[in-house]
Order: structure tokens, then sequence, then C-alpha cells
């Protein structure tokens, strides 16, 4: 009998399936008894919340999809009738339009978490690399979905952002066209974005599978940043980490809930209310919230190529972040200098948002100029030299050291004698 | 130390949140010319804010005598009235009484009828041409979403209908326009609409230009975010649930976690 497995499932329709196609296993094995480090931190929820958060975008998306009309007569109006005449309709999107915030915001904190306990560090560099991925995925569907309503800001943001492209010497002017479907952001434009706005998100399962599969061939990494070495550092996901992301879920519910029932359109520019006019500039174009540090990067240099790549680039500089930390040692915790730098970064992220929502004057050139370069010099300059001349604290020698001090070990709990991992 | 780690994350995603709602609150862009509107007193105000159905339904009527003679409301339809607590028979009466465009004739000419439930708020002008051909140019804008559709919302619209002055000394109007505190420029090619006692409310309310302008912009928010009542409170039972699940969650994971430290 070669090729059937050996499944001992107490249900026997399970056990019938588990045999032929081992998911049941597949899921015990990776969610149910997946060692785990013990020390998580709920910066760690946010992985998680960023999988719930993808899941109830497509959810959403779909029933609006049923409804909406990607035709530029008619993609306005019929945006106000879902809002109006479908059931629910407001509901379902006010809770994908406010789900976009969520996302991005859910996606930048992991990404900081990643970045503060550097778990882009080897063995993990392929798992980060993935995820850098996943945000420019993010971003291009967010950007084409805030085209979709077809209102003032959709239709200036998305002529804005496709002739970034023109910058580009010869190929720049073809490429726009090419976008575009022609010699304007019109309905050809529209349709296309509709199309690649419901195949993205589906291409961002694809990576986010490729991202938790890669990392669960790596393990977690932690705070304490030092590798699992025995069974007591770690414990089954299932229920430690099952539960722990469940309280997660729900404070991250809560706060979806006050944003979509009490304040939907706090984030939204009002101008977008506005049917989209070719002929009538609005008297600032904005783009959304998440948009706006990268926004500021570009428009705080002079010359538009330039600006375009400094903006490409502050995002693409993010893959080979493992090779430019020099460091040895993971986590921040044990990095005094690299400890307060991360802040000063965090400062010219937030300090790029807030200049990229203000016209480019005066003081906003001046402090988005700073922080562009500060941006820069943190990634190409700081990281590459920190690790060569910052001298780390004593690592604890395991986790479960650290965790219960003194002799380390300790009683297991029942249930939680998971195996060690196969590669730390 | 666990204790204090996790306030530490907890504190980070407050910042991080703190951060959102910085950035989100974005500065008045559109009026850097003019003052911000002052807040009012509106009944739809807040979380558990309401709406003021006799006030929306006379601001129904400042629409219907006033501002309709220009603005269209393309997004509403008559049926959609039910929502501000007119009873269907009401309904059809205020449907009825409008002539609205109904179809084809047998010769295939646009006909004409007297509106139904279903039918859409009358429009003044066929078209952005003949609107802007009545309006010397300038075209009046449909009022469907025009509270959401301004920085400010309910309050810059109020401040707009109540903010119109003889222009100051110097100042240079251009011609057929007319001087507005709080429009961005100052210079709105609307004349003033609403006047003290222009409209007689039905239920004898006070019809002073505030009170006008305050019962037509509850209108036009309903008009705008006709889902708010409906919205507010099946979001209070969500956060209230949603607090009390957050609640049993955490105290089932202490449970679950007992044992381990």
């Amino acid at each position: 009998m070669a090729g059937i497995n050996k499944s001992e499932f107490p249900n026997p329709v399970i056990n019938w399936i588990d045999t032929r196609l081992p998911i049941f296993t597949m899921m015990q094995k990776e969610y149910g008894t997946f060692p785990t480090p013990r020390n998580f931190n709920y910066l760690w929820n946010f992985g998680a919340l960023a999988m719930v958060i993808m899941m109830i975008m497509i959810a959403t998306g779909i029933f609006l999809a049923m409804n909406y009309q990607p035709n530029t007569a008619l993609a306005f109006d019929s945006v106000q009738r879902i809002m109006r005449d479908v059931n629910y309709g407001w509901l379902i999107r006010y809770v994908h339009q406010n789900g976009a915030s969520m996302f991005f915001i859910v996606t930048y904190i992991h990404i900081f978490r990643g970045m503060y306990y550097g778990s882009y560090k080897y063995p993990r560099e392929l798992l980060w690399m993935l995820g850098v991925v996943i945000m420019l995925i993010m971003m291009a569907t967010a950007f084409m979905g805030y085209v979709l309503p077809w209102g003032q800001m959709s239709y200036w943001g998305a002529t804005v952002i496709t002739n970034l492209f023109s910058a580009f010497p010869i190929v720049g002017q073809p490429i726009v066209t090419w976008l575009w479907g022609g010699f304007s952001v019109d309905l050809p434009t529209l349709n296309r974005f509709y199309a690649l706005h419901y195949l993205l998100p589906f291409v961002l399962v694809g990576v986010v599978f490729l991202h938790v599969a890669a990392l669960h061939i790596t393990g977690s990494n932690n705070p304490l940043g030092i590798d699992v070495k025995s069974p007591q550092d770690t414990v089954p996901f299932h229920p430690y980490y099952t539960v722990k992301d469940s309280v997660g879920v729900c404070v991250f519910l809560l706060i979806f809930a006050l944003l979509v029932f009490f304040w939907p359109n706090v984030l939204g520019d009002p101008n977008n209310f506005i049917p989209a006019n070719p002929l009538q500039t609005p008297s600032d174009i904005v783009p959304e919230w998440y948009f706006l540090p990268y926004y500021a990067i570009l428009r705080s240099v002079p010359n538009k190529l330039g600006g375009v790549c400094l903006m490409f680039g502050s995002i693409l500089v993010l893959f080979v972040l493992p090779w430019l930390d020099t460091s040895p040692v993971r986590s921040a915790r044990f990095r005094p200098i690299y400890r307060q730098v991360i802040w000063l970064f965090v400062l010219s992220f937030v300090v790029l948002g807030y200049c990229g929502m203000n016209k480019p004057e005066g003081i906003y050139v001046i402090l988005s100029r700073i922080a562009t370069l500060y941006y820069f010099f943190h990634f190409l300059v700081l990281l590459p030299i920190l690790g060569k001349l910052e001298r780390p604290l004593p690592l604890p020698e395991s986790i479960s050291r650290a965790v219960l001090g003194g002799g380390g070990g300790g009683p297991m709990p029942s249930g939680a004698t998971a195996k060690p991992m196969e590669k730390a | 130390m666990r204790a204090f780690r996790n306030l530490l994350a907890a504190g980070m995603f407050g910042a991080a949140m703190f951060a959102l709602l910085t950035i989100a609150a974005r500065p008045a862009r559109a009026q850097e010319e003019a003052p911000t509107p002052p807040a009012q007193n509106w009944s739809f105000n807040g979380v558990f804010g309401g709406l003021d159905l006799a006030a929306a339904q006379r601001g129904f009527q400042v629409y219907s005598e006033v501002c309709s003679t220009c603005h269209s409301m393309n997004l509403l339809h008559y049926r959609d009235l039910e929502g501000i607590g007119l009873t269907e028979d009401q309904i059809k009466a205020v449907a009825a009484a409008v002539t609205v465009p109904v179809g084809l004739d047998d010769q295939g000419n646009p006909k004409t009828g007297p509106g139904t439930p279903a039918s859409q708020f009358r429009a003044p002008f066929a078209n952005e041409q003949a609107a802007r051909a009545a309006m010397n140019g300038a075209l009046p804008p449909d009022l469907s979403v025009i509270v959401n559709a301004r920085t400010g919302h309910a309050n810059y619209v109020y401040a707009i209908l109540t903010g119109f002055q003889e222009a100051p000394p110097g100042f240079k109007m251009m011609g057929g326009m007319n001087y507005n505190e709080y429009f961005p420029g100052h210079q709105i090619a609307m004349p003033q609409p609403l006047h003290d006692g222009q409209v007689t409310f039905a239920d004898g309310a006070p019809n002073r230009i505030e009170n006008e302008a305050h019962d037509v912009v509850t209108f036009l928010y309903w008009a705008a975010n006709p889902e708010a009542i409906q919205r507010k409170q099946i979001g209070v039972r969500v956060v209230l649930f949603l607090v009390f699940m957050t609640g049993i969650t955490y105290a089932v994971k202490r449970k679950v976690w007992a044992d381990l430290h």
C-alpha cells in the first residue's frame, strides 16, 4: 500500500480523507502542535491580524464587485447606490474602505516588529523579502482600489501616480500611455484597474502562503532574538498562541468597529465625494494616509526622475535590509544604540507622513528633505557601520532561562511537550 | 517583566494609533483664506447622536422651496424620504406634485408626468450645459452628498448659508459674484439663498435665517448619510459585544497561560 498516509483520527470521515490527502495532519502540525517560542509579546499578533484583515477585505470586496460598475459614467453613482440601496451595502463598503487603512497600519506595525527584533536576519532573509513583495502588492492593490469610486481624488491620484513613470527617459511616456490604455486616465484605465484590483488580492494570497510556508521552515523569531534550543523554549501553537492571537483579534476588531461605525470617513478625503472631473484639478492632490511618507519622499527631490527613484528606492531598500544590517545580534533589546536609533527612523517616517499631507512649501520642504535623508542614512550608512561599532549586551543562554529565570527548564505543562524544531 | 513588556507593546500600538490619528486630522486645506466654520450643535453629533426628524422634514421643505430651484439631488429618490419620517401617503403626495421625465411617448419623444415614490428627485436642469447657460456660466453643484464633500462638513455648509455679507471696502469683486465670509476666496457665484422668514413652516417653527439654514443642513446631512442612525445604533451594540468578547478572551488567555508562568 505505497503512497497512503497513516492517520489515526477518531472521526472516520476525517480519517478517510486524511489517509488520502493529509490536510488534517498538516493543519495539526502547522497550527496545532507547531513549536513556537514561548516568549512572544503582543507585537507578534500582527501577522495573524494581517491575515484576518486580508480575508475581510477579500470577502467584502467580492460583494462590492457584484454591485459595482467599472464604467466612468456609472462608477461614482454605483458606489453611492451600494451605500444607499444594497442591503447593508454601507456596512460592506465602509468595512472595505476602512479595512484598507487597518490593513496598512497592521502591516506597518508588523514590519516595525520585524525591524526592531531583527526578524529579517539569517535564516529568515527570504521570509522577509517575501514580506516586502507582499507590501508592494498591497500598495498596488490599494492604489487601484482607491481609483474605483471615481471621485476627484481617485481620478487625480491616478493621474499623478501613473504620470510618475513618465519621468523615465525615452520609455517613460510610452509606459504611461500603455498603463492608461489611451492618452489620459479614462474608461480603459478604470476597466483595467478594476480587473487588476480583483486579481492582485489573489496573487497576494499566494505570496502570503509562501510567506507563511517560509515561516514554518525557519520558525518564528522572538523578542530575545535568540534561537530555540530545547523543547523548554517553545509551546505548541495551539492553544497558547491561538488564544493569544484571539485577544489581539478582538482588540483589533474593536478599533476597526469604532472607525467603521462612528468615523467611517475620517481617513478619507472630502474631495472624493465629488465625481471625477478631468477639467477641474483639486486645489491639493493628496494620496491616502498610508502613502503619505512615500509621497513626501517623492516631493522632497527637486528633480522628478530623482524623486521617483528615491520613492521606489525607499521600499526596494528593504529587500537588501538583511545584508545592510551587519550586526550578528537580532533583537534591539541587546543592541543599546540600535535600540535608540530605530525610534529616530520611526520618527523620520512619521515626519515624512506629516509633510506628505501639507503643501510642499517652506518648512515642509526642509523637514521632508531632512527626514528623507535620515530614512536612507539609517539603511545605507547607520546599519552597516553600527553592526561593527556597537557592543551588544550579553545574550541570555536560552529563551526558557530568560523567561523563567534561574535554572532554566522548569516544570513543563501537560500538552506543552513539543518536539524541538528540526532547524534552529 | 512580562507585564511590563505587554505594557510596552500596548504603548507602542497606542503610539502608532496616535500617529495615525494625527495624520488623519488634516488641516483645512481648501480654506486657507477663509476662517474655520464655527461648530454648531447638531442633533447628529457624537456617537449617540440621532437625527432631529422634524428639523430634517423642515429642511426638506427649505430644499424644495428654495434650493431645488437650482440644485439637483440626483442620488435621492422620493421613496428615500421614509428616512426622515414621511409616511407612504405623504411620499406619494410629494412625488405626485412634481413633474419628472417618464420615458418616451408613442412617437418616441421624451415624456413628462407626475412623479412616483420610485422617481429620482426632480432635477432643475436637463444637463450641465443647460444649468451653466441659465446660471451665468456657474454650475450649481448636486447636493446629494454635499455635506460629505466639503472640508468642515455640516458646519461648513451652515457657515456658507449664513455667511453672506457686504464685501469689505476695497475688496475687488468680479461681476455677478457675491461676498461670503466662509467661501474659499470669498467670491461665490450663488446669491444669498436664505433670508429671515423666507420659508413658512407648517409646524410654526421659527424661521429666521439661522433656523432655516440649520434645518436644511440637517436634511442635507441625512441625504448624504442616510444610513447614519442605523450605523451608529448597530455600532454601539457591536462595540459593546467586542468589549465583552475582548474581556472574556483575555480571561481565557490568562487561564490557558497560567501554568506557563
